[in-house]
């Protein structure tokens, strides 16, 4: 199997990269093609589809990876979003360029990460699940009160008019015309979010399977021998809390300037608890799972919108409404794939390979 | 022969419960050493507070002349000491070769930004740090469970991975608690087999263990712990003729 032909390796190569182009492609063509099949505000779901994706992902590396259960995860999106807003909005009357306050986000929400980090580092299970969940109740509580004895957040009324992404003189808000097709916000938007998700993505590939990602799985299967093999695990631990904190911080803030408008409401037990599930349901510690999962539970509630009408249209009238139906269907999905599919609806290789059992390809690293 | 871990007067108190009483031993660079004892004698307490899993209530370590830092496991594992568990702990969920590249943790560097961009200096490191496992797991003798599931891996061959593993770190000192424990005679001879190569190819063996015929045969010297104290120490011959070590085996009344 080493001695695998040159030219083959070259052909299959290029076979790869070709892959890689008509994804692409069908990645650009994604947006134009659903508003002109099913509406512009679909095009918006895809980016909040993107936004969650880069959450789970970012979630992923602390539940997934290190095992450490995080309930307050929107925290670190909070914390984002109000960094972004505060120093890109009439708010405090500043106007950083993105480019500066993105990485801000991102280093902010980092070191909240190791705040809560810190005290927690000997907790497991359940207790750090109630601790976290603190964490993200009092996060949302301060942005909620800090108007006062100063007005920082604008309390529950949040912060309005956060600035858009703008590269020079080009907004993302606006709409622009190029030839025959329009380029609204939320297309552009797509552009930023994809972008970003997918170096997301990247990053979270190369780190699962590096030293450090193996460190963060060595601590979820079993702390006390981890720490027999000489890993540090309070640093191991408080980098996976950063880690996931950074992503988040990085989606809030694309969120603040998608949105134009941030308030703590966005930012409830509830969220943290659905980007959970998109993790879970994907199939943890697995990536092509968990945007997966992300993509499937932002968009399927949406999809449960036509049901309303459906029932008026079949029915004659609205015998459940839609919004009843999402919870009932969501309970139920996540009933079924904890008994059907307990890894995840698209799990990792490595329960595969159990299941083929002995043979063995000394495939993976050839590739690279 | 240079001692290359030394205890000094280690205790260990639990409440009210003296686990440890003043234990000192010496053991020598390239040395089989057993510790053996009844049940609850105080062994894989030794082995807790030599590994800084517990704190010791008095005494410390010295190791190659050097005072030992027992207060974190990282560090004593860091320092050259590595373990294996009576119960045997694998990454359950981590394939046989992760499990033993999880060991070589400690001897390569490879940082978060060099693992997201891929450095040269990375790739090498992770090619290094791939063949070094390989090898381990043909030292071993279970390469053909490379790509297994750790816990699907049959038993014997779990307390095997799990001495490869504790090898990728480069230890100068390989402390085995119960290696032998639940195997067959077949298993137990190769485990024999290995351990003595083990030590031939430089590494020095503390080694807990029940099977005493497997101590008797291996070790160059064993020290017998009764109730937390050391109650002899020597030769496998002595020690199996000394009336302390009879006593707390086989109970007073056969003294």
């Amino acid at each position: 199997m080493s001695a695998q032909h040159p030219s083959a390796q070259r052909s299959s190569r290029a076979a790869l990269w070709a892959g890689y182009a008509l994804i692409g492609l069908v990645l650009i063509a994604v947006p134009f093609a659903v508003d002109a099949a099913l509406g512009r505000s679909w095009v918006r779901i895809m980016d909040v589809a993107l936004l969650f994706t880069m959450l789970a992902l970012g979630l992923n590396i602390v539940v997934g990876y290190a095992g450490l259960l995080d309930l307050g995860y929107v925290a670190f999106f909070a914390v984002g979003a109000y960094c972004y807003a505060l120093l890109g909005s009439p708010q405090l009357g500043i106007h950083l360029s993105f480019f500066l306050v993105l990485p801000l986000c991102a280093f902010v929400a980092a070191i909240f990460g190791v705040l809560l980090g810190a005290p927690t580092l000997k907790l497991r299970g359940d207790y750090l699940a109630i601790v976290t969940l603190g964490f993200g109740e009092i996060v949302r509580i301060f942005l909620n009160n800090l108007n006062r004895p100063f007005n920082l957040t604008n309390g529950p009324q949040g912060i309005t008019l956060v600035d858009p992404l703008q590269v020079g003189s080009f907004t993302l808000s606006k709409t622009y015309t190029l030839g025959p097709m329009t380029i609204a916000a939320v297309h552009s938007y797509y552009f930023v979010f994809l972008v970003c998700a997918l170096l997301i993505i990247l990053v979270s590939v190369r780190l699962e399977d590096s030293r450090i990602g193996r460190a963060w799985i060595a601590i979820r299967e079993d702390e006390i021998a981890a720490k027999a093999m000489g890993i540090n695990t309070r640093n191991v631990k408080l980098l996976a809390f950063a880690m996931g904190a950074t992503f988040g911080g990085v989606s809030g803030g694309l969120f603040a300037a998608f949105q134009g408008f941030i308030s703590p409401e966005s930012f409830t037990l509830l969220d943290s608890i659905m980007i959970l599930c998109m993790v879970v349901l994907g199939g943890m510690g697995h990536v092509p799972g968990i945007v997966l999962g992300a993509v499937l539970l932002t968009a399927l509630p949406e999809a449960l919108r036509y049901v309303g009408p459906l029932q008026q249209q079949w029915l004659g009238r609205v015998f459940i409404d839609p919004s009843d139906l999402r919870m009932l269907l969501f309970g139920l999905a996540l009933v079924l794939m904890m008994l059907f599919r307990p890894a995840g609806l698209w799990p990792s290789k490595i329960r595969k390979r159990e299941l083929k059992g002995g043979e063995s390809p000394a495939a993976p690293e050839a590739t690279t | 022969m240079t001692a290359l871990l030394e205890a000094v007067g280690v205790s260990k108190r639990f409440g009210g419960l003296d686990a440890l009483t003043d234990i000192s031993l010496s053991i020598n660079g390239n040395e089989i050493y057993g510790l053996i004892g009844p049940n609850g004698a105080g062994k894989t307490t030794f082995f807790n507070v030599l590994t800084g899993f517990y704190e010791a209530s008095a005494g410390r370590f010295m190791l190659d002349g050097r005072e030992l830092d027992v207060a974190a496991p990282h560090a004593v594992a860091a320092a050259g000491i590595a373990r294996t568990f009576q119960n045997i702990r694998l990454f359950a969920n981590m394939t046989a070769l992760e499990n033993v590249m999880v060991g070589c943790h400690l001897r390569s560097r490879a940082g978060v930004i060099g693992a997201v961009l891929r450095t040269r200096s990375t790739r090498m490191e992770e090619r290094s740090v791939h063949e070094r496992a390989r090898h381990l797991l043909d030292y071993v003798g279970i390469t053909a469970h490379e790509h297994s599931l750790a816990r699907s891996l049959p038993y014997g061959d779990q307390r095997r991975l799990e001495i490869a593993r504790a090898l990728a770190t480069e230890p100068k000192l390989l402390a085995l608690d119960e290696p032998a424990a639940g195997m067959n005679a077949t298993e137990t001879a190769t485990l024999r087999a290995l351990l003595a190569r083990i030590r031939a190819d430089g590494t020095t063996i503390l080694l807990i263990e029940h099977d005493v015929k497997l101590v008797m045969g291996l070790c160059d010297r064993v020290a017998v712990l009764d109730y937390g104290k050391k109650i002899a120490e020597g030769i496998p011959a002595d020690v199996q003729r000394n009336s302390a070590v009879i006593e707390a085996y086989l109970g007073g009344a056969l003294a």
